[in-house]
């Protein structure tokens, strides 16, 4: 069965591109416009992994991370926070609240599929 | 109730209540809790002035003259308004070099010189003495009046009984005791008694209430108030001449020296001073003092005319002295209690000159008269005793008993030749004479000791020719030959008619003489030669008294000197204790209690000077003090360079002061400036965070979609030319953020380059609207649009303003739906310019959005759907533009009904109010 991957940005082209990217490689992909909206297809799906903007509208990526964490029925789903504001302040408050990987935008598709591949433990 | 014991009793008990005052006072003082530190005290103090010359004599001279007897109390009253300044100075300069008497002042201006001090207290005394006279005359015919009662007697001439009998003999007698009592129970380094200022206020008092009270009893007893007293005299003959406005008799001349004298007098006569500048507690106490003071002679003199009008009327044909209406009135009533009250008001108003005169005197003559002469003739005796405080106290003590018994035998031999007020007028013509030589040494540093002695000496010598000898020979004390030829027959010098001079009247005539020669050889003597150090000294203590605190910080001694001489010369003057407790707290105010070095400097040497001034006057002093000192002159150079050292020392401690309030200042401002500098810090920060933030966006979605089609170079045709078009949007994206990030930047720098010139704003907003139409139709929008024509020309830069409406539109249209919609475009006139509208029916901004959608990178996207494009700087940049040109950008809105952008732009040219129909918003 291919792993479920939950991709959370509220820039339509970094979708698109990633979306497209993951679907490529064989994983089954879910998009979410917004915090909320993330955190309810979390919620419901389950996936395996969730790509986590920062900064997106209504809730944020650190917020809904905290959220997640606080849940210990998803304590098995992976997230990867990704962020354009790439100060260590930033990497080390997403680490803290519980992500288990980080990547500042822009990034290399290798790198982010090596990633997601290692956070999947493929 | 007129018995005579009656009144004795009275009037013992009256006096015994003033000394009970004065005693409350003094142990007040004593206590440190001053009842007289009050402003109204201090005024009614000074209504000294007012004698039984005020009390009897106005409505004698109103009698005669009408309002005659105002110019006394008009010249008070506008020196008072006037020179308070000069008054100011004068307490300044007391305080500071501790000044006791008149004399005292003007010696110590010209260089602390005896024979100045001297002169001055000759005068004072002989100027003065006709002066204390009227009060015993005026004092000794009420007696005699109340003594006739119930019968009105005008009372014996004095002259007639032998001393013993006179009864204005005892009265002098008994006020010298008092005022011995009163002024000299002990030596005070000030000069100042707190107890008779007090005893003087309440005497103020008791004579206004008298006088107000016999007032009201003629104006509203005896007739009907102020109209029909007035009424008769436009009925009798004999008083209707009262109420001119100014009697032919002195004429203008008259008056104006009226005016002058007794404007000089409420400043230069002896007890004047004592309690305006000497007794004064606080320099503030003169703000009140001003306008309480002459509200006090307004009071007193409003009963004036009705009570001479009531006298002349009621009195007709019975050859009643018009000076003693006040006392006769009542009395031909029958009113006992009203006519002892104005007995003792009487009393009151002789018994408060006598006692500050002849204490103002005493110091004088104790402390520049017979001083002097005894260290001159008598040093040895004075150096041997080891206490001379009971010496001075004596010689104080008999000068009074002198000074009264002189006013006394002035009675006995002139006082009948003149009524009550031209007696007065003597006095004030020989105080006036101090005048220049006081006046032009506080403000004019030219004037020297030479001078002033000549200018004193020639002013009281014409006084004595034009005004004393004459008021003798009226006396038939002289011969009255030669008031009418001149002495030795030349009539040039006829005494009221010097020189030829005639139609003035005597006073008139005696202050015009007085002051040309007092003046001419004030000025004239000083000009011969440069003041000299001793002269210069004090000219600058005195001229500079009102700037900052004085000269006080300069010492203008050099020499050797022990302290236990000095406190041993002190102690000498003003006893051996007081001398011991006045050191020590001046070594507690020097904080050196406990190091006390043998060596007096220069600054105690001052003290113990300044200490033996307040008793023995500062001429004396200064001989003393050089008695026990090894001195060594200073030459005129030094003393200049230590006062301009001590007021450059002042200078550089304000500016210091000045430059540390800076210091504070600038060290403040730099902290605020440090601190809103780390704000912009962070501010920058933060846009660069942003900034850095909203470039990397659109660079992911290009890196990683170029990633794409670089790695599956067999991707699908229509995939490919997806990816190629976001691609080349995103780079687009990129531009114009980068663009507009410099945008900003300049804008907010101020380096943007702006291109103002006169619009047609309806032009520019139709051209926005054509370069808008491709998106508009993309969009399917339907644009209104009211534009009217002919409105005023705005001030703007027109591609700047372009880019605003550019900015408006796309983002408009950026949130309408597919196909409905709509575009409204207005402009429109208002008061002061016009307005721009731009409105859509798109999904509207929430009320707390409304102000984020100004600020930098905050876009606020449309709920339900992904982030709109664009880079969050067009309304920004918008607004500036707007304000730079002196407009406003807002935004108003409802969600789901659409927003409404409007700016306002000013009209280039001032516009008229009128709004023609047409136009109108």
């Amino acid at each position: 069965m291919s792993k479920k991957i939950l991709i959370a940005d509220d820039e339509q082209n970094i979708v698109i591109s990633i979306e497209f990217l993951l679907r490529r490689e064989g994983f089954e992909v879910l998009v979410a416009g917004d915090g909320e909206e993330a955190l309810a297809k979390v919620r419901a799906e389950k996936p395996d992994l969730v790509l986590l903007d920062v900064m997106m509208p209504k809730m944020n990526g650190f917020d809904v991370c905290q959220s997640l964490r606080a849940d210990p029925e998803l304590s098995e789903t992976r997230i990867l926070m990704l962020t354009a504001k790439g100060r260590d302040t930033e990497v080390s408050k997403g680490l803290g609240l519980g992500a288990d990987g980080y990547m500042t935008k822009p990034f290399s598709t290798k790198e982010l599929l090596a990633e997601v591949r290692k956070l999947l433990e493929m | 109730m007129l018995e005579p014991p009656v009144v004795i009793v009275v009037s013992l008990l009256y006096l015994g209540l003033l000394f009970a005052v004065a005693w409350w006072g003094d142990r007040r003082a004593d206590q440190g809790r001053s009842i007289i530190a009050n402003p109204t005290i201090y005024a009614l103090s000074m209504a000294v002035y007012c004698t039984t010359w005020t009390f009897y004599g106005s409505v004698g001279r109103a009698a005669v003259s009408g309002i005659g007897f105002l110019p006394v109390y008009l010249g008070p009253t506008l020196a008072m308004a006037l020179g308070w300044i000069v008054l100011l100075k004068m307490i300044r300069i007391v305080k500071a070099n501790r000044i006791t008497s008149i004399a005292d002042f003007i010696s110590s201006r010209y260089g602390k010189s005896h024979g100045l001090g001297g002169l001055v207290t000759i005068i004072a005394v002989i100027g003065i003495i006709p002066y204390i006279s009227l009060q015993l005359k005026a004092v000794s015919n009420t007696v005699g009046l109340l003594l006739g009662y119930p019968e009105i007697v005008m009372p014996h001439r004095s002259a007639a009984m032998t001393v013993g009998a006179d009864i204005s003999f005892y009265i002098a007698l008994i006020l010298a005791a008092f005022t011995i009592v009163f002024g000299t129970r002990h030596l005070d380094a000030t000069e100042r008694h707190e107890g008779m200022v007090a005893a003087i206020a309440m005497e103020s008092v008791v004579k206004l209430v008298a006088f107000l009270a016999v007032g009201v009893f003629v104006t509203y007893g005896m007739y009907n108030g102020f109209g029909d007293i007035f009424d008769h005299v436009e009925v009798r003959e004999e008083v209707r001449g009262l109420l001119k406005a100014i009697p032919s008799g002195d004429g203008y001349t008259g008056w104006f020296s009226l005016i002058v004298l007794s404007g000089l007098a409420i400043l230069f006569l002896p007890r004047q001073f004592q309690v305006a500048v000497v007794e004064n507690v606080n320099e503030a106490h003169l703000r009140r003092a001003a306008w309480l003071f002459p509200l006090y002679l307004l009071l007193i003199n409003i009963f004036v005319l009705p009570i001479a009008v009531g006298g002349l009327l009621h009195f007709a044909g019975q050859g009643v002295d018009a000076d003693t209406f006040v006392l006769t009135l009542p009395m031909s009533q029958r009113q006992e209690g009203l006519t002892l009250l104005v007995f003792i008001g009487g009393l009151s108003s002789a018994t408060g000159m006598v006692i500050v005169e002849t204490i103002a005197l005493s110091t004088m003559v104790c402390n520049d008269l017979v001083m002097p002469m005894l260290l001159r003739h008598n040093r040895a005796a004075l150096e041997e005793s080891k206490d001379l405080s009971g010496l001075l106290l004596g010689i104080r003590r008999g000068a009074i008993v002198v000074i009264l018994l002189l006013g006394y035998l002035y009675f006995r031999l002139a006082g009948e030749a003149y009524a009550l007020v031209a007696i007065g007028l003597i006095s004030f013509s020989a105080v006036a004479q101090f005048a220049p030589a006081l006046i032009g040494g506080m403000y004019w540093r030219g004037g020297t000791r030479g001078g002033a002695l000549a200018g004193l000496s020639a002013g009281f010598m014409v006084w004595t020719y034009t005004l004393l000898l004459p008021s003798f020979a009226k006396s038939g004390w002289l011969p009255g030959d030669f008031l009418m030829q001149g002495f030795f027959g030349v009539e040039l010098l006829r005494p009221q008619q010097l020189f030829g001079l005639a139609g003035m009247g005597e006073i008139a005539h005696c202050l015009f003489w007085s002051f040309f020669a007092n003046i001419g050889a004030y000025v004239g003597v000083s000009l011969l030669r440069p003041p000299m150090v001793a002269e210069a000294t004090q000219a600058t203590l005195f001229v500079d008294a009102l700037k900052d605190t004085g000269q006080g910080g300069a010492v203008l001694w050099r020499g050797r000197a022990q302290v236990s001489d000095l406190q041993e010369l002190v102690g000498r003057f003003l006893g051996p204790a007081r001398a011991q407790s006045a050191f020590a707290a001046f070594a507690r105010r020097r904080g050196n209690s406990d190091d006390v070095t043998p060596e007096a400097d220069a600054k105690l040497v001052q003290f113990a000077e300044s200490l033996l001034a307040g008793a023995i006057g500062s001429a004396s002093a200064r001989v003393m003090v050089a008695s026990v000192a090894k001195e060594e002159p200073l030459s005129i150079e030094e003393v200049m360079h230590i006062l301009d050292e001590a007021s450059q020392l002042r200078t550089y401690s304000r500016e210091l002061e000045r430059k540390s309030r800076e210091l504070t200042a600038a060290t403040l401002e730099l902290q605020a400036a440090n601190e809103r500098l780390q704000e912009l810090d962070r501010v920058k920060d933060d846009i660069m965070s942003s900034v850095t933030h909203e470039l990397r966006t659109p660079l992911t979605s290009i890196r990683a979609l170029s990633e794409l089609l670089r790695d599956d170079p067999k991707m699908h045709l229509p995939d490919r030319e997806r990816f190629l078009g976001l691609i080349v949007s995103e780079t687009e994206r990129l531009t114009r953020l980068i663009n507009q990030t410099l945008d900003l930047a300049k804008i907010e720098s101020g380096r943007a380059d702006w291109n103002g010139c006169e619009l047609d704003l309806k032009e520019v907003i139709e051209q926005s609207i054509a370069a808008t139409s491709q998106l508009m139709r993309e969009k399917e929008a339907h644009v209104e649009v009211d534009l009217p024509d002919n409105l005023p020309l705005i001030l703007a830069d027109r591609d700047r303003l372009i880019q605003v409406m550019l900015n408006l539109l796309s983002n408009a249209v950026k949130f309408l739906k597919q196909g409905s919609g709509r575009i409204s475009v207005t402009l429109g006139r208002r008061a002061d310019g016009l307005e721009v509208s731009v409105a859509d029916n798109g999904p509207g901004i929430r009320p707390e959005d409304q102000q984020l959608v100004f600020e930098k990178f905050r876009q606020v996207g449309d709920t339900m759907t992904a982030k709109p494009s664009g880079t969050g700087l067009g309304l920004p940049i918008s607004r500036r533009i707007v304000e730079h040109f002196g407009g406003q950008l807002w935004v108003e809105s409802a969600p789901g009904e659409g927003a409404t952008f409007r700016f306002t732009l000013p009209f280039a040219h001032a516009q008229q109010v009128e709004v023609s129909p047409d136009t109108a918003v």
